[in-house]
């Protein structure tokens, strides 16, 4: 090795320890955010910041099954308990009713800041009257003992009133003294943990601590049969996660194995295998650090493309090899390189389109995809001649590629059978044109049927929000914004009344506005004049007011006390309560209020209709948002974003093609088998009963970037005479690599990657087949 | 007389008096479950430690075997509670609460009470309390007795009285003292 190669060589070890170091730095997720927007509206971020830390994705349900009822509710309770203990969750709730002590406590200390029956008119004798008889009325009840205790401090029944507006009637059946599915088979706990949505890290342990502490539940003989069931937000990210990760080892594998005995059995040579490893690792590494300079992330659905990648990336060290190994390494940089760059520009024409779409999953892709072939290619052609050099020679291509070759002679006959059906396919694309496009994101979800079975049956039983209607208001400041919600609570009352909706939530019903709190304290009256009007409401009653001591010194101490601030609220489940239903950013806080359907006899939530509570909220600053409508129109305003990127690529790739050829025929004669290529695999993909996504949409992406390499190479034959056997062996051997990569991602259980790679596969193997076809001119002799 | 006699008197006379004692808790609840419903004038006073002097409320009640029951409180003031099947639903100041009687133990150690005596559900009763009876077939005395240690908690006992098929009055002792008393006087239809 010359000292030149050596220098050549250590610079790239170099680069590539830089980017290592680099990568051990990065930052890599395998999180949502690779479908949430990128630049998102302050309408967007809202929900963003919900399904990234909104108590609905904080939300673990957990199911035990097996054993007697007994059993499983004596579980139900040793499990709370440990998890409370274990730290990971912030509240566990199963039912039990002493579950809620220091929720009890709160709601009794600032009953009169809290309850919306506290007006002036309830303080005067005849309003006392009415509500302590009221009252009388529930304690004396048989299920009044809940409230007997409390009968001489609050006889007005202001924690009556809160509470009979928390729960209207969505609590699981309670049986043993715990939550049960209304069939009984199955206790119910419903936890929140403490980790945020996206921190899947967390997610993870809290789901490890309640495997363990179930886990732990079972050295009990009694309780040995029983099983778990856990569902939520935060279980589908680590499985995902999971799946992911694993994918990306296996997909690894298997192209690496694959497309390394590939290349062993095309070099025999150790050394040139070795060589040959140079662009694809460099481009691996600086594909890795590009990204997370750009997004700062690194997510793992790229990494799994990337591995897939490695097959198109290997190619150029292919090409080099096989080419120059005829023709000597200044001969190849002067009749190959031109036409490598050519394919390297078109794909980046190709990709670089998608460094634009507002989805940031796309853009990742497109920044990986640019720089892993950039970086391989300029390896490629300054590293590889300069450490390699003349030394390297790979074995004379085998009877194989000759064999192969002399097909290439009759493809012209596949032009004819080829158009028509390509014809055939575009007519059914036109036919079928409005359900082409797939608006529904949760085609590339990783939940499966089975998982999603699971959580709808814990979501029925425990009546779960699934958070897909809300209320959002937005202002300047936490009391506005308050104020904002209590407005609109006002207007939803009425929707509820009327039967619309079930209910709703609101941080408002624990930390009320300062100007609501001063309202309702303002309402309560003086020592005497309260003492006076309770004398008088009394007079006649079965409850004398000389026992009422206790009422008349919380109502004084009421009068003194000051306004509930949101500290007040720590240490009891309502503080996640409010903080979950309330984000800031900036100046401005947004408070979001789920509205709760009503559920049909069937057990199914009916939808709430958008136009009814719109029309209850007009003049207010309310938003209304339904998830499900919000997210499909984000999606298919993506969609509608990638596919306009996709055809300016495509665009852009037609336009450097027509440049370099200076020649309508071949421009039209390369560009044909790309389309065709497009087209069948489109169709093929509708008929296979998948309508068409984002990731589809990367693969045909990929196709006609990879492709129309292969037809540059077929276009070099007219001035060859034919094509060499050395470059239709490098093709050959490309095809099989890129098809080895993307097949495993083909395979894949992640259905973002499965998307990808079902395309590029196939359509690598047709882009090749009609290029041959439509390029290799027809031949009346043989040779 | 022979011992062989002896012993056909003696036969005869245990007979007699097991015949005599026969009105046992399957015969009350057989009794009970010949019932075949109908209206019935209650008056509910009940006693609390809290109140100065007991409350008392009445109204009509009307049963529809086996699970439908309504209590229509017209004094001092309307309130309508309904059971049907496991679904109790109170109706009062034009606001309607709905329970899953299941769902709450005490609420169905309570239904049951009123429910699986009406009816004559010796099983479901036996589910929830320990059964004493007292007195004859037309004057009977059933004392219920909670066995969960939670709704025992709450209360100390249950007394049923009636007369043949007729229930007359229910009685509830609870726990802390307070007493709920509730006496029927059925109304020809």
């Amino acid at each position: 090795m010359t000292r030149a190669a050596v220098k050549v060589l250590l610079l790239w070890l170099l680069a590539m320890i830089a980017g290592v170091a680099w990568i051990t730095q990065a930052r890599f997720t395998a999180d949502m955010s690779f479908f949430l927007p990128a630049d998102p509206s302050p309408q967007q971020e809202v929900l963003v910041g919900q399904m990234k830390d909104g108590a609905v994705s904080r939300l673990l349900m957990l199911g035990i099954e097996g054993g007697d009822e007994a059993s499983r509710a004596r579980a139900s309770m040793a499990l709370r308990q440990a998890l409370i203990d274990g730290g990971h969750f912030l509240s566990v709730q199963n039912g039990e009713v002493e579950g809620l002590q220091a929720e009890r406590d709160f709601l009794l200390r600032y009953r009169y800041h809290l309850s919306p029956a506290v007006a002036p008119q309830r303080f005067t004798s005849e309003g006392l009257r009415e509500s302590i008889d009221k009252t009388i009325g529930v304690v004396s009840s048989p299920v009044g003992y809940l409230f007997k205790p409390y009968l001489l401090q609050d006889p007005t029944g202001e924690m009556i009133e809160i509470l009979s507006r928390l729960h209207p009637g969505s609590e699981p059946e309670t049986r043993q003294g715990v939550w049960m599915s209304r069939d009984g088979q199955r206790a119910l706990l419903l936890t929140q943990t403490r980790a945020s949505g996206a921190d899947t890290d967390g997610q993870e342990q809290a789901m490890e601590a309640a495997r363990a502490a179930f886990a732990g539940l079972q050295t009990d003989p009694a309780l040995r049969g029983l099983s778990l069931t856990m569902s939520g937000p935060g279980l589908f990210a680590v499985k995902a996660r999971e799946s992911i990760r694993s994918e990306i080892s296996r997909i690894s594998l298997m192209s690496s194995i694959g497309i390394g005995l590939l290349l062993l059995w095309i070099y025999r040579s150790p050394k040139a295998m070795a060589f040959g490893l140079l662009p694809v690792t460099a481009g691996t590494v600086a594909a890795i650090v590009a990204v997370d300079l750009v997004f700062g992330t690194v997510h793992g659905i790229t990494i799994g493309f990337g591995a897939a990648l490695i097959g198109e990336s290997v190619d150029y060290a292919i090409y080099f090899f096989v080419q120059s190994g005829r023709v000597g390494i200044q001969a190849w940089r002067e009749s190959f390189w031109p036409t490598i760059r050519l394919g390297v520009m078109t794909s980046i024409a190709g990709f670089g389109a998608l460094l634009f779409a507002g989805f940031p999953g796309l853009a990742q892709l497109g920044v990986y995809a640019l720089a892993g072939i950039i970086t391989a290619a300029l390896v490629t052609r300054f590293v590889l001649p300069a450490v390699a050099g003349e030394g390297v020679r790979v074995a004379p291509t085998g009877p194989l590629a000759h064999t192969t070759l002399r097909w290439l002679d009759h493809a012209w006959r596949l032009r004819w059978p080829m158009l028509v059906l390509a014809f055939v396919a575009l007519a059914y694309l036109v036919q079928q044109r409005d359900t082409l496009w797939g608006r529904d994101l949760s085609a590339l979800s990783t939940v499966t049927d089975e998982e999603a079975q699971v959580d709808a049956r814990l979501r029925a039983d425990i009546g779960a929000p699934d958070a897909r209607y809300m209320v959002l208001v937005s202002a300047p400041g936490r009391e506005a914004a308050l104020e904002a919600a209590e407005e609109a609570s006002r207007r939803l009352d009425g929707l509820v009344a009327s039967g619309d909706m079930a209910g709703y939530d609101s941080p408002t019903r624990f930390l009320p506005s300062e100007q609501v709190q001063r309202q309702r304290l303002d309402s309560l009256p003086p020592a005497q004049a309260m003492r006076a009007e309770l004398q008088r409401a009394l007079e006649g009653a079965p409850l004398s007011a000389s026992r009422l001591e206790p009422f008349l010194q919380a109502v004084e101490a009421a009068r003194h006390s000051p306004l509930l601030q949101r500290s007040d609220l720590d240490g009891t489940a309502m503080a996640l309560a409010v903080d979950s239903l309330m984000s800031q950013s900036g100046d401005q806080w947004s408070i979001v209020l789920p509205l709760r359907p009503t559920v049909l006899d069937d057990g199914q939530p009916s939808d709430i209709d958008g136009a009814r509570v719109r029309q209850a909220l007009d003049g207010t600053s309310a938003v209304f948002i339904d998830l499900k409508a919000e997210f499909e129109s984000l999606y298919a305003d993506y969609l509608g974003q990638a596919i306009a990127l996709s055809l300016a690529g495509v665009a852009l790739i037609t336009l450097m093609l027509a440049f370099t050829l200076r020649s309508l025929r071949r421009l039209v004669r390369m560009m044909l088998p790309l389309f065709m290529t497009v087209v069948l695999l489109m169709a093929g993909l509708h008929l296979g009963g998948s309508s068409i996504n984002m990731l589809h949409l990367v693969g045909l992406l990929m196709v006609v970037a990879v492709g129309s390499n292969y037809t540059l190479f077929f276009d070099t034959m007219d001035e060859d005479g034919g094509l060499a056997p050395d470059v239709w062996s490098s093709m050959t051997v490309a095809v099989v690599t890129t098809l080895i990569g993307f097949g495993a991602l083909a395979v894949s259980h992640v259905p973002v990657l499965r998307s990808i790679g079902g395309v590029v596969a196939p359509g690598v193997v047709i882009v090749l087949v009609l290029a041959a076809a439509f390029i290799t001119p027809r031949r009346v002799s043989d040779r | 007389m022979n011992f062989r006699g002896f012993l056909v008197l003696l036969w005869a006379v245990v007979s007699v008096t097991a015949q005599a004692a026969a009105f046992d808790i399957d015969q009350l609840m057989s009794d009970l479950a010949q019932h075949k419903g109908g209206k019935a004038r209650f008056v509910e006073t009940r006693t609390m430690a809290l109140l100065d002097r007991p409350l008392q409320s009445s109204g009509e009640m009307r049963y529809l075997p086996p699970d439908r029951l309504e209590k229509r409180t017209v004094e001092p003031f309307a309130e309508t509670v309904v059971l049907d099947k496991d679904t109790l639903s109170v109706e009062r100041d034009r606001r309607r609460m709905t329970i899953q009687v299941a769902s709450r133990p005490e609420a169905q150690a309570f239904v049951e009470s009123v429910r699986s005596t009406l009816s004559g559900n010796r099983r479901s009763l036996e589910k929830h309390y320990r059964l004493e009876l007292q007195g004859a077939r037309q004057d009977w005395s059933l004392v219920l007795l909670p066995v969960d240690t939670a709704v025992a908690a709450l209360i100390k006992r249950i007394t049923v009285t009636g007369q043949g098929n007729q229930v007359r009055r229910i009685e509830y002792l609870q726990a802390d003292g307070d007493r709920s008393e509730l006496s029927i006087e059925p109304i020809a239809e």
